[in-house]
């Protein structure tokens, strides 16, 4: 399509879905440089799983123009589906077979033959740390379990884009970390990843350049430093040890950071926003210098719902409707939606073991 | 979600191994054929069946109920007016030699059924994304969940056909006959199934899915010679259950348990099989491939 299509793992013109009345995506443009990590961030029901379902060439587009490592994904599927791989927001895998069946399937329907399915299976059953728990139901495995192995999945044949949706919602930090660590590797080895997420500090740690998504529109796109200059580095939380010099403390918080300091509910706690180059650590001393004693201390970044804020004006949609529409979009029907939220809640549910079950499993 | 930041994260020994295994994989294999697909996604049905016993209570159970129910409820007035015996013990045993063989294609022609079902359910789970995301000729899911299904209707096939012979069925076909008549049924089944993939692909839901393939399967299997002669029933009907597919399998099993092998009901029933291939295997396919 355009000269340089060569270099781009995707290319995007105006994508647009629909279903039924709601317009899922609306005219996105995206524009993928091979290699690297693409962040595609925004809230529940934006379009992003749309987005990815429709590249990865499982969704029909309803307009415009998308070419995946060059490919038409309308006229060429086949080519695209042979150079990708798709590890979805709900595990990918069959919870009815064994991890290693899964893989073997997956690596036999990718024409390995039945012994070399096999050794390619328990190859990478070892290297994701998932060698004890080969024999093992699908559906027996821990929530970070479920994701390694989904992951896994997707090297049998090691593809040259993988789509990642939301590769870390629903597990716990341990196990978030350990993926992080597994994508990091995908991209040295020279994998294209594009991954969704609902978390700006995922998109934060992980991703080269982000687009930010929200009501199927692209909203913003640079690198994160560049969204984080535009919406401000966070905010500074801190609580004093007496409330009575709290006020002191605002005075000294507010021209140290030449920043609006907010009075919390809590007679000790006060929160300032932190512009980008802001040095939390010149206020902390500062505090120290004026004898102010500091209980607690903390940074944090800003949330998503502020860089929504910052982005558009307006803060983006309560979560119970947000979390209607994800259904539509990521399913394209109400049925599909009730079966995967069934599917979600028993994510969470597995949550609070999680961590229980990656440690059973470590020390066996 | 304000989290603080914590930047420690050590090099685990994990992420040296994948590296490995990722750069080891050079050689890309051939992608596999259409056959080769297909049998791999009959292996997944398999091994469902392996890890899921449980699903065959509807092949084990279900054909049992329906030998000895059916035999015993009508056997002794049906068998009396089929044999032109008195009606009773003898009448019975004279149903049970007509009886067997219509209980046996109708009890299997019932479990395509949950062909269709299964498939419902299997594609609104996340595997499915991923299968459909492979570079693979996309008709081997169906073919090859068909192709499994096999091994469910021989295994219910076998179980009627042990249940029939301790209620006293003799076929007069002998084994060859009986063995025929499995095979030909085989066949009619994975045909019919192309029937049940369509609707379960066009059904929202496993129950919309069930309702509408009962409301297809109750006079397929009832409004034929399964149970009474078609000589009893008035017209409409009668004109029915004489052109129901149903009743010509029907026919043509009744005749291989008699050692008889007619070419004009085996062409017929061949045909009845091409024409419901041709006709729902490509709508199956393509509402597939327009499935979200």
């Amino acid at each position: 399509m355009t000269p340089s299509s060569d270099d781009l793992a995707v290319e995007t013109r105006g994508l647009v879905k629909r279903f039924g009345e709601t317009t899922a995506v609306d005219g996105v443009d995206l524009t993928i440089r091979r290699g690297g990590i693409y962040g595609v961030l925004g809230p529940n029901g934006a379009g992003k799983t749309t987005v990815i379902r429709m590249l990865a060439t499982l969704l029909r587009l309803d307009g415009g123009q998308a070419h995946v490592l060059g490919h038409d994904v309308r006229s060429e599927p086949a080519a695209v589906r042979g150079k990708i791989a798709l590890t979805g927001q709900f595990a990918s895998l069959d919870e009815d077979l064994t991890g290693l069946e899964n893989l073997v399937l997956l690596g036999r329907l990718q024409g390995f033959a039945a012994r070399a399915a096999r050794r390619r299976g328990q190859e990478l059953l070892e290297a994701f740390n998932l060698g004890d728990a080969a024999g093992r139901q699908v559906k027996k495995y821990s929530g970070g379990m479920r994701r390694r192995l989904d992951i896994a999945g997707s090297l049998v044949v090691t593809p040259e884009l993988i789509f990642l949706d939301e590769p870390t919602t629903g597990i716990d930090p341990r196990s978030r970390n350990q993926v992080w660590d597994i994508i990091r590797t995908l991209v040295d080895s020279g994998t294209t990843v594009v991954l969704t997420t609902q978390y700006l500090e995922e998109a934060d740690q992980l991703a080269d350049r982000l687009a930010v998504i929200d009501h199927g529109r692209v909203i913003a796109e640079g690198t994160p430093g560049q969204l984080k200059a535009q919406v401000g580095a966070g905010a500074l939380n801190l609580r004093v040890v007496e409330a009575e010099d709290r006020e002191r403390a605002a005075e000294i918080l507010a021209a140290a950071l030449s920043a609006d300091v907010v009075r919390e509910a809590d007679p000790t706690a006060l929160t300032a926003r932190l512009d980008a180059g802001a040095r939390a650590s010149t206020a902390l001393t500062a505090l120290e210098e004026a004898g102010v004693e500091v209980e607690t201390f903390s940074v944090g970044q800003p949330s998503l719902d502020e860089v929504f804020m910052a982005l558009t004006g307006k803060k983006p949609e309560t979560d119970g409707d947000a979390a209607g529409d994800e259904q539509e979009v990521a399913d394209g029907g109400e049925h599909r939606g009730a079966a995967h939220d069934a599917d979600h809640r028993g994510d969470h549910g597995t949550d609070g073991r999680a961590a229980d079950d990656e440690a059973e499993a470590k020390t066996r | 979600m304000s989290t603080t930041t914590n930047g420690t994260s050590t090099v685990p020994p994990e992420t040296e191994r994948i590296r490995h295994i990722l750069v080891s994989r050079q050689d890309t294999p051939q992608r596999p054929g259409a056959v080769s697909a297909s049998l791999t996604y009959g292996w997944r049905a398999l091994l469902k069946i392996k890890h899921v016993p449980e699903q065959l209570f509807d092949v084990t159970i279900f054909p049992i109920m329906m030998t000895v129910m059916m035999t015993y409820v009508f056997g002794g007035s049906i068998g009396a007016a089929v044999s032109g015996q008195e009606a009773g013990g003898d009448a019975v045993d004279a149903y049970v030699q007509w009886l067997i063989p219509g209980i046996f294609a109708q009890t299997l022609v019932m479990i395509t059924m949950y062909t269709g079902l299964t498939l419902n359910r299997d594609i609104s789970k996340g595997v499915f994304d991923r299968f459909r995301s492979l570079p693979v000729w996309r008709p081997a899911q169906l073919v090859g969940a068909l192709l499994g299904d096999q091994v469910r209707y021989t295994l219910a096939g076998v179980i009627i056909l042990v249940v029939g012979f301790i209620m006293g069925f003799r076929p007069a076909g002998g084994l060859p006959g009986v063995l025929a008549a499995f095979l030909m049924l085989l066949v009619f089944s994975f045909c019919l199934s192309w029937v049940w993939t369509t609707v379960a692909l066009l059904m929202r839901t496993e129950q919309a899915a069930m309702g509408v393939s009962m409301f297809i399967m109750m006079p397929l299997t009832f409004v034929s010679n399964i149970f009474a002669p078609t000589e009893s029933m008035p017209g409409p009907v009668r004109a029915f259950a004489e052109a129901n597919p149903v009743s010509t399998l029907v026919g043509c099993i009744r005749q291989f348990m008699d050692g008889v092998y007619d070419v004009g009901s085996i062409t017929a029933v061949l045909i009845y099989c091409a024409v419901l291939v041709v006709i729902f295997g490509p709508i199956s396919m393509f509402v597939y491939n327009r499935t979200s």
